[in-house]
């Protein structure tokens, strides 16, 4: 029993990052005499999902959907208005700065993650001296709490003391503004951002990597293919699945993102760096006056946005599976 | 895992040691601020190094975060204890009782992952305001638990599918009930799947600023992100402090990296490489 489970569970964490195929899924025969079993132990998940998940869910809909001043929302009474509160939102002045702010954060974001976390994972992937060491390393970013990197990029970008400017400066360029000037405070959010995610797409672009056979690149140096032509020849298009999953969840990520963006710059100044989520979360907590049911308007278009996005990874999930 | 180390270029690694350098900047700065001495933070070129360590920065920080340091504890295990107990059930009636319906209950479960974390944070904010469960820890623990419960299902669930159905039989052919088979065989061998799962909810837990700063925003019970946060609004000129906070709240992370930095792989591919 006892070596059993040691195989087992080393062979688990292995599957999980290097992604042996696994053995096909094997099916009881139906009829089966534990389906209220099955039932019985899935019921805490049911019930969790349905008191904090479907609840919140609904009590979000029911927000979008009356006018909740404050009066209301602790009397219980708000005044039933049907869309209104999305007509709103969508006619704002704010909106169209937040859904090209968002459009830009979320692309910006994941194609410089995803370039630069496959440059490191092919780096990383010839094995080295050190090379698993670095690798661990940069997870770190990853790991941190939000607030921690979000403030440290703020104090880094910050105009007076930061080091960021004193080498700008010191290169002879002028003083830049980044968080507090409208031209660079989408900038900078988006540069804390990419190094974040940065970590996410090495470790799943490397495992990835690590699924493609050593013999096809043997293979293809014996037939005179340089680096450069075996990366974009085999690399890039077998690597295709991880990378689609890759971007897709990077963007669903980044899509909800609020806390960098929130800590560092609020949105502002105005409304530059104003992105959909943030938008949202600065309607109902971040002004003094709170607002919710325009900002779970804009919560459910995220949803929404998200949602379609979803169908589009599971779809690609059910090819990759079948391919 | 043919070790060739002749024919590795040590070139490569003098590079991977330059990137890494790059990547980890901003912690190395982190910890290089909060080591300074807070008159040297306003001159217009920053120390470099901290040539001159001081610690006031931490005895600030611990002075006053100590509290928001054992919140945060007590929240991170609470959630653990939550995710694991839904989770691990879940991923067993999933993958080994076959429940009915269960391609539904995964395809819910990653829908749920790609709900925004403010939504999540708005519908429990009116629900509490209800049940006066604002800035009380149950509260926190509850709200924290919903980013990790739908990971912890499909981690378990993918792990436990693998699981040889010979284990299982043997174990029901010894007289073992579902229960039985669960807590004796399943739950044993799964035991890397309860420590990854297990570490991110904590990590989760901890480092969450969303539902902190919306659910437990005063009060005693105020965690360490959002000690942090409030930091920055109340003293900016006291940067070495708040660095020092931000790198004392690193500290489970940097611990978790390196005592179980492959389950910490293993998570994040979990995520994206799922069947």
């Amino acid at each position: 029993m006892t070596t059993t489970s040691v195989t087992q569970t080393g062979r688990a964490s292995d599957g999980a990052a290097g992604r042996v195929p696994a053995a096909p899924a094997r099916r009881r025969p139906p009829g089966a005499a534990s389906t209220w079993t099955a039932v019985g132990f899935a019921a805490p998940l049911l019930a969790y999902l349905a008191v904090f998940y479907a609840y919140p869910l609904w009590r979000n809909i029911d927000l979008s959907v009356h006018d909740y001043t404050v009066r209301a929302f602790v009397l219980g009474n708000p005044d039933f208005v049907g869309i209104e509160k999305y007509l709103e939102v969508f006619s704002s002045n704010a909106f169209p700065t937040a859904l090209a702010n968002t459009a830009l954060f979320t692309i910006v974001s994941i194609a410089f993650q995803y370039a630069i976390g496959l440059g490191l994972a092919v780096f990383f992937h010839a094995n080295f001296r050190l090379s698993n060491l670095l690798r661990a390393l940069f997870l770190v970013p990853w790991l941190l709490p939000l607030i921690v990197s979000a403030s440290t990029w703020a104090w880094m970008l910050n105009s007076d003391h930061g080091i960021v400017n004193s080498v700008v400066q010191a290169f002879g360029g002028e003083q830049i503004n980044w968080l507090t000037s409208p031209d660079t405070a989408l900038t900078s959010v988006i540069i804390a951002n990419i190094w974040l995610g940065i970590p996410f797409n090495l470790v799943i672009l490397h495992a990835g990597l690590q699924q493609i056979p050593a013999e096809v690149y043997e293979a293809a140096s014996l037939d005179g293919a340089s680096a450069w032509q075996q990366f974009w020849r085999i690399t890039f298009p077998l690597l295709r699945p991880v990378s689609g999953i890759t971007l897709l969840l990077g963007f669903i990520y980044t899509l909800k993102v609020v806390d960098v963006i929130w800590i560092m710059t609020t949105g502002g100044p105005g409304n530059a760096s104003l992105t959909l989520a943030v938008w949202s979360y600065r309607e109902a907590f971040g002004t003094g006056q709170p607002d919710f049911s325009p900002a779970a308007a804009i919560g459910n278009l995220l949803i929404v946005i998200a949602l379609v996005f979803g169908f589009v990874h599971v779809r690609m999930q059910r090819s990759w599976e079948k391919s | 895992m043919t070790a060739r180390p002749s024919t590795r270029p040590w070139w490569k690694t003098v590079l991977g040691v330059v990137f890494t350098a790059l990547m980890l900047f901003p912690v190395y700065w982190m910890v290089n601020v909060s080591l300074t001495d807070a008159s040297d933070l306003r001159r217009s070129s920053p120390n470099w190094f901290p040539t001159s360590p001081t610690f006031d920065g931490y005895a600030a920080a611990l002075s006053q975060q100590l509290p928001s340091l054992g919140t945060s504890l007590v929240v991170g295990l609470g959630s653990v204890v939550l995710t694991v107990v839904i989770a691990a059930p879940a991923g067993y009636a999933l993958a080994i009782l076959n429940l009915r319906g269960g391609r539904t209950l995964n395809f819910l479960l990653l829908v749920a992952q790609m709900i925004p974390a403010v939504v999540m944070a708005m519908g429990f904010y009116a629900i509490y305001v209800r049940l006066g469960l604002l800035n009380s820890v149950w509260g926190l623990i509850v709200a924290d638990s919903t980013i990790s419960v739908p990971f912890g299902v499909l981690l378990y669930s993918t792990f436990m599918a693998g699981i040889p159905r010979e284990l299982v039989h043997a174990a029901r052919i010894d007289g073992a009930g579902p229960w039985g088979t669960f807590t004796k065989v399943v739950l044993p061998v799964s035991r890397n799947s309860t420590l990854t799962v297990a570490l991110f909810a904590f990590l989760w837990a901890w480092s969450d600023f969303i539902f902190a700063s919306t659910l437990s925003r005063s009060g005693q019970f105020v965690p360490i992100t959002l000690g942090i946060y409030q930091y920055i609004g109340n003293n900016t000129t006291q940067w070495n402090a708040i660095m020092a906070t931000a790198v004392i709240a690193s500290l489970p992370a940097a611990i978790l990296l390196v005592v179980a930095q492959r389950y910490v792989a293993a998570g994040v591919t979990a995520g994206a490489v799922k069947d």
